[in-house]
């Protein structure tokens, strides 16, 4: 059985255009368009024709970049907002959890509040008064229940609201975006609130940007992108098609940005990250990131491996010379650096034009973007060509790790210590 | 028609939501206040005090009812004030009313209906509040000024005065709420608006005020004005003791009536709008 139908759902906003910002009263009534300036001439399409189905007991993701209408979709199935177009069916009794707290009086006690929060998501005051304790106790709030919630920080606020809702104990719960302003203990609390869910097999409909949450706790997953459903199923599928296409674009924006590098126009005001110098006896004219497999790219997973292509040009023949390459993530800490000399290469002779090609089997570097240098200088170090942090590439993961590299590595446990792998899906 | 009493049905089933969120705003409203729920007393108190010394002792009051005594007269204005006041801070509290609370409509499942409604009701019980003050301030002055009209059984319909102005005040608290949300300015006209509609009430001068019953366009134009009928059933009741003006109130409960299908229906039309309006 189905928990959550939508059928065919588009929902348009209007954009109201500048004119009618300022538009008043008094000049609807005296230009007689009252009722005609309430319309709009511009329109806005969030969600185009989605179709989606949530089993009953399942828990369904929805990701896609912000202004996908992630939050209209949901918005739409709690009944918060209208469709334009489609129809919407939902069994039970649905709870949303799109903005904590929402109904909070500031004034008046977090105690008062629960109770005027709880009848706003549809208890009835005897149930709040069962659940009163277990609420606080939830929330950690036992000392300032009795205060005013305008005392609250805003990890208290949100812990009251996350407990409310949660303990309106739904049949369907709307999840979106809420738990990224808890701390770092409370959010694994939410999150085994959320799996508690799941094992009473309770229907949970989760927006977010977090995919690794995602993948880890849905059964399917829905890509929207611009209104539309782009993708629909296994939550490992979907993703990596969604990464795939931020990949493409976050390429796509660095290709823009980073246009290949004027060689002959580098800024060179102080303070200046990038710069050249060195007397060019040999250039470097033109440098290019590429894939193993030979595609020029700028976004790389650190799984990937990167190829470092330079065309060299030499005046006249040398014979002292040595070609190094270096890495820098953007706290401009060198992450990796080598040259031909320290690699004990013995240079011999370089006349006329030449490629240079520095091939990195695997990156391994963590999240971040990177800056590269490279060179082509006389063994004792008197520079031909140096360009400095001219060249920018991407890393991009999903891995959370920190610090420079992401070593290759593999955790053992010896058998009297229990400790279960990352959660599967089921 | 059927809709609108369907949706009525509807609003009695918020009942719950809307007692508790009238006894929120009723605490929430002089929390940190020294003189706490007593403010909902003062305020008419001071307005009336300003009345009484400027058209009271200042301009004597010339109509024949106050004896020219300036103590009568003020709580004759005392009559009209405090409830007055009740309809002013329902008007403007309601065109404010979806704009403050705009997280619970864009945010949560929370039927829109529920708010203008709170706000005439917390604004009445306000009133309430008052109530035995003006009653206790028009017996001190019927034991100490001889010619003070006294008590009558006519006091027991005040209630039914009561309803018709909450009618009244719903239907333009729902009318004023759902259209500010998309012309802010008519906030500022509201509070012209009462203004001019309360010197055109009957409030600081009676019907039975010389000018007035001389012309005949002076008595035609605050006849058509509802919130005339309205005061008129508290002075009578509580000031004269005599009857109210049944045929014109019931007039004014129709009108009232009619001003609450059209504010309702004016709300509803306008309802998907707001989410992403306020």
């Amino acid at each position: 059985m189905n928990a959550i139908e939508v059928r065919n759902v588009s929902r348009v906003y209007q954009k109201y255009s500048v004119r009618h910002r300022f538009q008043t009263f008094k000049s609807a009534l005296l230009r007689g368009d009252f009722f005609k300036s309430l319309q709009s001439d511009e329109l806005v399409t969030a969600l185009d024709q989605v179709s989606l189905k949530v089993a009953q007991g399942t828990t369904f993701g929805v990701i896609g970049e912000n202004g996908s209408g992630k939050s209209t979709l949901l918005k739409i199935v709690a009944g918060i907002a209208k469709p334009t177009e489609g129809t919407v069916k939902v069994q039970g009794k649905v709870a949303a959890l799109i903005e904590l707290g929402a109904g909070f009086h500031p004034e008046i006690s977090g105690r008062e509040n629960v109770f005027i929060n709880g009848i706003m998501l549809g208890l009835s005051k005897r149930e709040i008064s069962q659940k009163f304790e277990e609420i606080v106790r939830f929330a950690e709030l036992e000392e300032f229940i009795d205060a005013p919630v305008k005392t609250y920080s805003s990890g208290m606020y949100m812990r009251l609201g996350f407990s409310i809702a949660i303990n309106v104990n739904p049949d369907v719960l709307l999840i979106d975006e809420v738990l990224a302003v808890g701390d770092a203990s409370f959010v694994p609390k939410c999150l085994d609130r959320i799996d508690d869910f799941r094992r009473r097999k309770k229907t949970i409909l989760f927006v977010s940007h977090d995919l690794p949450t995602v993948e880890k706790i849905c059964d399917r997953v829905a890509w929207l992108k611009g209104g539309r459903v782009q993708a629909l199923g296994e939550p490992k599928r979907v993703i990596d098609r969604y990464l795939q296409d931020v990949a493409d674009k976050k390429e796509a924006e660095f290709k823009k940005r980073h246009q290949d590098v004027d060689l002959e126009h580098i800024p060179t005001e102080e303070g200046r990250r990038e710069a050249r110098w060195g007397k060019r006896e040999v250039e470097i004219k033109h440098v290019t990131l590429k894939t193993l497999r030979g595609e020029a790219r700028h976004v790389f997973a650190p799984e990937e491996g990167m190829v470092v292509e330079m065309e060299v040009e030499a005046r006249e023949r040398v014979k002292d010379f040595v070609f190094g390459i270096g890495i820098f993530n953007s706290q401009g800490i060198s992450c990796y650096g080598t040259n031909t000399q320290q690699e004990e290469y013995r240079p011999r002779s370089l006349e006329g034009r030449g490629r240079v090609v520095c091939r990195i089997a695997r990156l391994n570097l963590i999240n971040g973007t990177y800056y590269l240098d490279v060179a082509v200088h006389k063994a004792d170090g008197t520079p031909y060509d140096y360009h400095r942090n001219l060249y920018t590439f991407l890393v991009s993961s999903l891995h959370k790790d920190v610090g420079i590299s992401r070593l290759p590595h593999r955790w053992r446990f010896s058998p009297k210590i229990r400790i279960l792998p990352a959660r599967q899906r089921r | 028609m059927l809709k609108l009493f369907k949706n009525l049905k509807e609003l009695f089933r918020y009942r719950v939501l809307i007692r508790t969120l009238v006894s929120r705003e009723l605490k929430a409203r002089y929390r940190g206040t020294v003189l706490g729920f007593l403010w909902s007393f003062i305020n008419p108190f001071l307005l009336m005090t300003i009345y009484t010394v400027v058209f009271g002792f200042i301009l004597n009051p010339r109509d024949p009812a106050f004896n020219k005594n300036p103590i009568l007269y003020a709580l004759f204005l005392f009559c009209g004030i405090l409830p007055w006041s009740w309809f002013t801070s329902s008007s403007i509290e309601s065109a404010n009313i979806l704009m403050i609370q705009g997280n619970l409509i864009k945010k949560v499942l929370f039927p829109a209906e529920v708010l203008p409604v709170v706000v005439v009701t917390s604004n009445f019980i306000h009133f309430l509040f008052g109530l035995p003050i003006l009653l206790a301030a028009k017996t001190l002055i019927v034991l100490l000024v001889p010619q003070a009209p006294g008590f009558s059984a006519y006091l027991a319909l005040l209630p039914l005065v009561m309803f018709v102005q909450f009618v009244f005040s719903l239907g333009f608290g729902f009318l004023i709420s759902s259209l500010t949300v998309h012309f802010r300015d008519i906030k500022d006209i509201l509070t012209n608006l009462l203004t001019f509609w309360f010197f055109a009430t009957p409030i600081i001068y009676p019907m039975t005020f010389p000018t007035i019953q001389k012309s005949h366009l002076f008595r035609t134009f605050l006849s058509l004005n509802p919130m005339t009928h309205i005061m008129q059933g508290y002075q009578n009741t509580i000031y004269y003791g005599t009857m109210i003006p049944w045929k014109r109130l019931g007039v004014t409960f129709l009108a009232g009536c009619l001003l609450l299908l059209l504010g309702y229906t004016v709300f509803d039309r306008l309802r998907d709008s707001f989410p992403e309006e306020v």
